[in-house]
């Protein structure tokens, strides 16, 4: 996949030299293109970010913005499967704990996943085999990277069931899926991936399948574990409350594309995207007092084979005539940075987005 | 946006067509004791062995050119509840009335000519679509089933109905494929105006939609309403959508409507347990406030079977506030405030209904347990206050409603 070129590095950005990297996770211009009859699907086109141990980096876009693509990416899931005969472009680089994953041995990356990185998927009912007791399941994802007999297995089953809260762990675990409510099966879901004490955890839209008050019990649950496993985690989802509530970093997407990474406070207090106003815009909320109309972006998500030219948020962007030359219908925007740890992808001046921000965006939420 | 701006024109030019019977406040939609029981049935002979009680006696009413928005977690029987006054599903029992004519039993041709009143709107634009039809057809089929023939052709009206939701009216032969999840949703919205309804019952209308398409559909219900003074139903479970959509709001739990209330109040100050438990779930997001956890109240387990609900109070099995008398006797919905009625016998934010019952249940105790001991002491004390309050005024609930809302600040 040495044919994609590959864009320069921004301002702030990890130069691209295949050097191991200090962070605990660090993607470099990941791109994850999947060949299809109609065209060339970018669904992940040159993302970069990095995460510490302990550390939580929520990823929020719409549906269709790579979000997941990304996440199964990383745990290596994309070479895996095949889509129809063709199979996922996959290139840049992913440095888990000092190894490059997508250069690495997928037998060697075999035996990384579920051990040193776990994943929760959004629908517990079709993650979990039905066919299977949780007991089985957890057991088999423990004996996989453990050499232990089936009964010490099995008592690390019912204690990590236990642990994520699931009444009489000693009788449930020998439940099947389907005798377990949305909560509880999302509950043994995240037992299962924590089963070997994993570094990274991946968390895909965990909670987007539930109601609020076991949304809630989840939240807590996820928030609770990584402080006592000290594991990195990456939350992806739609809901901007569910990252404010747990991430330390957030990164938004759009059409393939970072388009704003920084600090959740940063990001929340000062957004320097047109973009991330519009998804703050576009969300009426309990915590304020009630909004006259909601502000929300025109139009809709860009096709991903379609990626409008330059800025891929020009079509829906208020701002898109503000720059000279029609600079953001032909180039694209490269992540610059705004400030301490903060970058954003946008052609409008820092000064002005400042202004607009403060000005005319802030009052109105 | 210039759809916005397509909406307000064309609908106002058609202003002179609808007007409405009922005066706005006056009751359009009136239901009493309206149950709906789904039978489990077993073996061979299929006797019936138990029921799904997913409405369980409700009562409340629809004024004209208000909207109700109706939230509850999934299944506390708030869909159903919206497909039996919509007359898609048959009663079990109690009683539906639509501008004073009763229609609870009414039979598919009885319902016809009310069909033009009451719409519904449905949660999945995928599969609410026939996607071997046209727009066209879609839009138009309640016209050609009503035997309606509207001023300039069905085509023109569909074309007006169209660009009344901000869609291009050329679209007019595409197919349902063609459009976005928001577009769709927007087809579905043009097909239930079809007829100038009444009422239109909104079921999810905006759940399965991206956060920013969302807020596009949530403006257009709002403009509509404003333009044709449409009276809506919201069924949802995003709460924050529907305080944005509603003006009165009813907290289902388990088939039983807990607590019915004018928006700011319920938001305010809410007083059935489960109201507030439901209204601090609900993830802030503001990155400040991560570390003020403890505002949140965390339910202990699942909603209990609806096929055998718990006796007396429905939420007495994970409600920290429950003592003996939840547990034997249930507590009728009962306007404590005006604007505000709540089914429980321990509200929140006013005085207590059942103060000789001071002895938690052992289940009440556990439940305490991951509610926090601020939340606690600060709904005890505004309790206290309002107890008193009312103590001293004889006059009558208003005042101690009042009293409630300082104490809360």
């Amino acid at each position: 996949m040495t044919e994609l070129s590959k864009t320069g590095a921004a301002v702030g950005e990890p130069t691209s030299n295949s050097s191991a990297p200090s962070s605990f996770l660090e993607v470099r211009d990941l791109k994850v293109h999947f060949p299809t009859d109609d065209g060339l699907v970018k669904s992940v086109d040159g993302l970069s970010f990095q995460l510490e141990k302990g550390k939580t980096l929520g990823i929020v876009g719409e549906s269709g913005s790579g979000k997941s693509v990304t996440s199964l990416g990383i745990m290596g899931l994309h070479t895996a499967g095949q889509y129809g005969k063709r199979k996922a472009q996959l290139s840049g680089e992913i440095w888990l704990d000092g190894t490059e994953l997508l250069s690495a041995d997928p037998d060697h990356v075999r035996k990384l996943r579920g051990r040193q990185m776990a994943m929760i998927f959004q629908d517990p009912l079709s993650a979990l085999h039905p066919y299977y007791t949780i007991g089985q399941q957890i057991v088999e994802a423990y004996r996989i990277h453990h050499d232990v007999d089936k009964k010490t297995a099995k008592r690390r089953a019912v204690e990590m069931l236990d642990r994520v809260g699931i009444p009489q762990p000693d009788k449930r675990v020998d439940s099947y899926p389907h005798e377990f409510s949305g909560g509880m099966r999302q509950r043994a879901m995240i037992a299962m991936s924590l089963v070997n004490n994993p570094e990274l955890l991946i968390a895909d839209e965990p909670t987007t399948a539930l109601d609020v008050t076991v949304q809630a019990q989840i939240l807590d649950l996820i928030r609770d574990l990584q402080k006592e496993f000290g594991s990195a985690v990456i939350v992806i989802t739609h809901d901007l409350g569910v990252v404010a509530e747990l991430a330390d970093d957030i990164l938004v997407m759009y059409g393939g594309r970072c388009v704003e990474r920084g600090p959740a406070e940063k990001v929340f207090y000062e957004p320097r995207h047109p973009y991330t106003w519009g998804l703050l815009g576009s969300m009426p909320r309990l915590d304020r007092e009630q909004q006259e109309r909601l502000i929300p972006v025109k139009g809709s998500p860009p096709s991903l084979i379609n990626i409008p030219s330059g800025c891929a948020f020009n079509p829906r962007c208020p701002y898109a005539d503000l720059p000279k030359d029609n600079v953001t219908r032909t180039v694209r925007p490269e992540l610059a940075e705004v400030g301490s740890r903060h970058w954003a992808a946008c052609h409008l001046g820092k000064e002005q987005r400042e202004r607009i921000w403060t000005e005319e965006i802030a009052p109105k939420l | 946006m210039s759809d916005e701006k397509a909406v307000t024109k064309s609908a106002q030019a058609d202003g002179a067509t609808l007007t409405k019977d009922a005066a706005p406040g006056e009751t359009l939609l009136k239901v009493t004791g309206l149950k709906k029981h789904f039978p489990i049935k077993k073996g061979l002979l299929q006797r019936q062995v138990g029921a799904v009680h997913a409405v369980d006696g409700i009562d409340f009413e629809v004024r004209a050119g208000e909207t109700l928005g109706v939230v509850g977690e999934s299944g506390c029987g708030k869909s159903t509840m919206g497909r039996l006054i919509t007359r898609l599903l048959e009663p079990t029992g109690g009683k539906v009335e639509f501008e004073g004519k009763d229609i609870t039993h009414l039979g598919v041709a009885g319902m016809r000519p009310l069909r033009r009143d009451v719409q519904m709107i449905f949660q999945d634009p995928y599969s609410s679509l026939n996607p071997r039809h046209t727009i066209g057809t879609i839009i138009g089929a309640p016209f050609r089933l009503q035997g309606v023939e509207p001023e300039g052709g069905i085509k023109t009206e569909v074309q007006r109905l169209l660009s009344v939701v901000g869609l291009n009216p050329e679209h007019y032969n595409r197919y349902p494929h063609e459009f976005s999840g928001g577009q769709r949703q927007r087809i579905g919205i043009a097909r239930a105006l079809a007829l100038n309804p009444k009422l239109v019952v909104a079921d999810e209308p905006v759940s399965a939609l991206d956060v920013s398409i969302q807020a596009q559909v949530v403006n257009l219900l709002d403009d509509l309403q404003e333009e044709l003074g449409l009276t809506y139903v919201i069924i949802a479970h995003d709460l924050s959508v529907v305080r944005h959509v509603s003006d009165r709001i009813a907290v289902m739990y388990l088939g039983k409507i807990v607590e019915l209330a004018d928006r700011d109040l319920l938001y305010r100050t809410p007083m059935h347990p489960y109201t507030k438990a439901l209204m601090s779930a609900v993830p802030i997001p503001d990155p400040r406030r991560k570390n003020a956890k403890s505002e949140r109240i965390l339910l202990k387990g699942d909603v209990p079977s609806p096929i055998s609900p718990p006796s007396g109070c429905r939420f007495h099995t994970r409600c920290w506030k429950a003592t003996e008398i939840c547990r034997t006797t249930e507590p009728p919905l009962l306007e404590l405030r005006p604007g505000q009625q709540v089914a429980c016998h321990h509200p929140e934010n006013f005085a207590d209904q059942a103060p000789q019952d001071t002895v938690l249940l052992s289940a009440a105790k556990e439940a305490a347990e991951l509610v926090a001991d601020e939340v606690l002491a600060e709904s005890a004390a505004t309790s206290a206050a309002v107890a008193a309050e009312v103590a001293k005024e004889t006059t009558g609930t208003s005042e101690a409603a009042e009293a409630s809302d300082t104490t809360e600040k």
